[in-house]
């Protein structure tokens, strides 16, 4: 087994009287890229929220580099090494898309070089780069939610969800710069629906089901069983394939 | 039959209910456990602002939403009665005229007010009733000619409860039956009245629902509740009660101003009364409005003594004032929203388990 | 907001459109000017008072009912400062004179930003994400405080002079504009134009700015929200100080709950403004101080209601307010 990177052993969630994960163990090795997948509602944005403290375990540990980070506060998981995109993008509309990327580095200062690389995987941003976020375009947002993420290098990504409700051809953008950020010897973690998209990026994968991990295990297995797939997966993937 | 008439929500405290039942006793007996006419007074404010805070907690309490307009409606009935006794006659006609155009008033503005602030986002509900009272008391003591202006309107009331008249020639148990009583056990009557309708208005299934909206307002709409229609009526529910409290008060004080109905101050008193008593639990506003009125009229009295007995301690003695009075009020109040958010009720009630 | 171009006119429109057409309406231009200078300086003292408030709820959501306590201290805490210095006041001269307001307004927002933190410590904490208890407590807050106000000053009205050359009225044509109101529209101004650099400008800035549209996220890139809500709810209390200190020389006459009738003004005009948006309680401020000292003038019978309409007309055109914030 490859280090982990990132691992969740026993974690339970309740957001207010609804118990939502049951007891999740999952392992997320360095270098390469994670897919989480499952049904709407079996746990995986609820996943990402509680390792970033957005929402508390009530139960198991959280451990990022062999570090526990279970009960820290958000901004210190964040500072640990952590880049997060929610599902709904959380850009700040009434920023610039500069303001929004300026924040997200943490000295304060852009790095050029940086920039530069963001602006070849998302040449619009380059162009829109003093508009106010709010009037981009939903594929447009969604480029600068993940800018926002990698405009400094981080230990590991958490991303939710970043071609739902694409276009085709954005799609195909998105898949090809974290082609590119994978390249980089980034650590990803992706939920995703589109199972295409999840075949054509992860190394590992892990399945969702109400609240748990039922399936962990390389990508390329579950990609060639299509029996186990349509077990795991079910309905999203009559939906998405 | 007392469980009907209460609706099915009993006091469940042995202390509770023995409270409620020696308040209500000295209540109904106050003219004659304790005559003189300063006492029927408080006896009479009590019963007048039991229903008014009463009429707030279906609002604060039921619904989870903060009005600062319930003195609006309070003065609203106040003026229906003043502006018909004046205006027109001291008649029984008349003051049902007063009372079903303040009735009416008090719908259509407590009907505006809802639709505008709640459809909007709920918090708007406490500024934007703070702003539209607050111009309407500038405005009532504005319109002299309607309203009197600051010094309010003194007016006559029907011939049988004035202080003068007698019912029998001969005295009742050591007191004689006068107007002044009469109008006391109108007030009475019509509080008990209007305390027991709020009761099966919050026991109603229209009250579960209230409920289940201050608990979580999005499942609530989630199973297809028209959250705000339901708060809506409430206000107005809430509105039309605090308009009957304001005519009665306006019957019993036979004067109507602003400074009695409309002030910020009386507002403030109501507050005090409905989470000192205990939120969302009706009695808690009979024993806030108890509690209030009886410190209001002697914790002063208490409070010169500790006073002159402090004097020669720095800052002490102000701070014991009689008029600091509303002070220690104040503190007791963010106490109670801190430690005992039921109120007094909810303490009596967990103390019987 | 930094592209001139992305601002939106409309609402600045209105505020001008309002005062052009007023003057038709008032006739003698002598007096239009004066209401205008007097709507003015009354818009710049509510703007002051009320910025805090606006920015404390759209980053926290936490509404504070007892910011009125703040603008009543803030005066009676200038008083220090106004009372054994009365002699600097009584002077002739208008650098004592300043230097008199100066000092008071610094005591006196010294003062109620330390007491900003320790209400939010104490009182606002507990009560996070909670508007019921929020509005209750706050309300407490404020029985306790005024009630502190009577034990500590007394409960009777209290007199302050306004420094003799602050006194008086500048003559421009036949139009007479009272000094003082010249002063707080200056005053108003600068704590507007301080905000708005400092809002646009700073980091600090981007971050509050950032974190009134979206707290979460702010956190979940690693910066700790609390702490610059903190810094805003006393910079908010600081600033309802010195409206407190403002308004008290405006109205020259000290009452405990001064800052309590204040509140209605205050919430009208952060709600015309859209909660959470600075420039918009500043149009808000003035749009609402204007209409209310034209109308006063031409229809007296209708001013007390003037504020209301103009709020419900708003919500109507603009149902989250003038410059509505972008919220999740």
């Amino acid at each position: 087994m490859t280090t982990a990177l990132l691992s969740l052993s026993g974690v339970h969630t309740h957001v207010g009287r609804y118990h939502i994960l049951h007891g999740v163990d999952l392992v997320v090795p360095a270098g390469g890229v994670t897919m989480l997948l499952g049904r709407n509602g079996a746990g995986k944005t609820s996943t990402l929220r509680t390792i970033m403290g957005l929402w508390r375990a009530s139960a198991g540990r959280v451990t990022l580099s062999g570090e526990d980070v279970t009960q820290r506060p958000t901004p210190a998981i964040a500072r640990s090494g952590l880049a997060y995109v929610p599902e709904n993008m959380s850009i700040f509309a009434d920023l610039t898309v500069r303001e929004n990327l300026v924040l997200a580095a943490r000295s304060g200062e852009i790095d050029a070089e940086r920039l530069r690389w963001v602006f070849g995987l998302f040449p619009a941003l380059e162009k829109f780069f003093q508009l106010a976020a709010g009037a981009l375009s939903g594929g447009q947002k969604q480029m600068l939610a993940i800018a926002r993420a990698i405009i400094e290098p981080r230990t590991l990504y958490l991303v939710d969800e970043p071609t739902k409700g694409l276009a085709p051809a954005i799609v195909a953008n998105m898949i090809s710069a974290f082609r590119e950020l994978k390249a980089s010897g980034a650590t990803i973690l992706l939920v995703e629906q589109n199972f295409a998209a999840a075949k054509a990026l992860g190394d590992t994968v892990a399945v969702m089901d109400d609240g748990r991990i039922v399936h962990a295990g390389a990508m390329g297995e579950l990609a060639e069983d299509v029996d186990l797939q349509h077990r795991l997966l079910g309905l999203s993937l009559d939906r998405h394939q | 039959m007392l469980r009907h008439l209460l609706s099915g929500d009993l006091p469940r405290s042995h202390a509770l209910g023995a409270v409620l039942m020696i308040v209500l006793v000295a209540l109904a007996g106050a003219p004659f456990l304790f005559p003189g006419s300063q006492s029927l007074n408080v006896a009479a404010k009590i019963c007048v602002f039991i229903v008014l805070a009463a009429s707030y907690d279906l609002l604060l309490g039921y619904t989870g939403i903060v009005s600062f307009a319930h003195t609006m409606f309070y003065g609203i009935g106040g003026y229906g009665i003043a502006i018909a006794m004046h205006g027109i006659s001291a008649t029984w006609g008349a003051m049902g005229i007063g009372i079903a155009l303040a009735l009416l008033a008090s719908l259509i503005l407590a009907v505006i007010i809802g639709l505008f602030s709640l459809r909007v986002r709920a918090i708007f509900f406490a500024m934007i009733t703070l702003a539209v009272a607050s111009a309407f008391a500038v405005l009532a003591s504005q319109l002299r000619d309607i309203t009197g202006g600051e010094d309010g309107r003194s007016y006559s009331v029907p011939m049988v409860l004035r202080p003068s008249f007698r019912l029998f020639d001969e005295p009742v148990l050591g007191v004689s039956i006068t107007g002044r009583m009469l109008s006391y056990y109108i007030v009475f009557f019509s509080s008990l009245l209007l305390f027991l309708a709020a009761l099966r208005i919050v026991n109603s299934p229209f009250g579960r629902v209230l409920q289940a909206i201050r608990e979580n307002e999005f499942r609530a709409e989630a199973l297809g509740y028209r959250v705000v229609v339901y708060r809506t009526v409430a206000s107005v529910l809430s509105a039309a009660m605090a308009t009957l409290a304001g005519a009665l008060m306006a019957l019993w004080l036979r004067y109507t101003g602003p400074d009695t109905t409309l002030s910020f101050a009386i507002m403030i008193d109501i507050l005090l009364m409905v989470v000192i008593g205990g939120m969302g639990t009706l009695y808690g506003a009979v024993l806030g409005a108890v509690i209030f009125i009886l410190a209001q009229n002697y914790l002063q009295l208490v409070m010169a003594k500790l006073s002159a007995a402090t004097s020669g301690i720095p800052l002490l003695p102000q701070l014991l004032h009689p008029d600091r009075w509303l002070l220690w009020l104040g503190i007791l109040f963010v106490l109670s929203v801190y430690f005992f958010p039921t109120g007094i009720v909810g303490r009596l009630r967990a103390g019987r388990r | 907001m930094t592209d001139l171009k992305q601002i939106d006119w409309v609402p600045l429109g209105l505020i001008i459109g309002m005062a052009l057409l007023a003057l038709p309406l008032v006739g003698d231009p002598a007096a239009w000017l004066t209401l205008t200078a007097a709507g003015l300086a009354m818009g710049m003292m509510i703007f002051v008072m009320s910025s805090g408030l606006t920015l404390v709820f759209g980053l926290m959501d936490v509404i504070n009912f007892g910011h009125g306590v703040f603008i009543s201290i803030g005066a009676y805490v200038a008083l220090l400062v106004f009372v054994p210095l009365a002699a600097w006041g009584a002077a002739d001269s208008l650098v004592l004179n300043l230097s008199l307001v100066g000092l008071a307004i610094l005591v006196a927002t010294a003062a109620t930003g330390a007491l900003g933190y320790a209400f939010e410590r104490v009182v606002i904490r507990p009560v996070y994400g909670q508007h019921l208890k929020q509005i209750l407590i706050t309300t407490g807050g404020l029985i306790v405080a005024e009630q502190l106000i009577h034990a500590l000053w007394g409960a009777n009205p209290i007199p302050l002079r306004l420094p003799e050359t602050l006194r008086g009225s500048f003559l421009i044509g036949d139009a007479a504009v009272e000094r003082f109101r010249v002063f707080a529209i200056v005053l108003g101004l600068a704590v507007f134009a301080a905000m708005y650099i400092g809002l646009n400008r700073t980091r600090i800035g981007l971050l509050i700015r950032a974190g009134v549209e979206n707290r979460e996220m702010v956190e979940a890139l690693g910066y700790d929200i609390r702490k610059i809500f903190i810094g805003v709810f006393v910079a908010g209390s600081a600033l309802a100080g010195l409206g407190g200190v403002l308004w008290a020389l405006y109205r020259q006459i000290l009452v405990a709950s001064m800052g309590m009738e204040m509140m209605v003004l205050i919430f009208i005009a952060i709600i015309i403004g859209g909660l959470g948006s600075v420039g918009g309680c500043f149009a808000g401020s003035i749009l609402l101080a204007l209409l209310a000292n034209y109308t006063g003038f031409l229809m007296p019978k209708l001013a007390p209601v003037s504020n209301i309409l103009l709020m419900l007309a708003i919500l109507v055109w603009r149902p989250q307010g003038l410059y509505p914030v972008a919220k999740r």
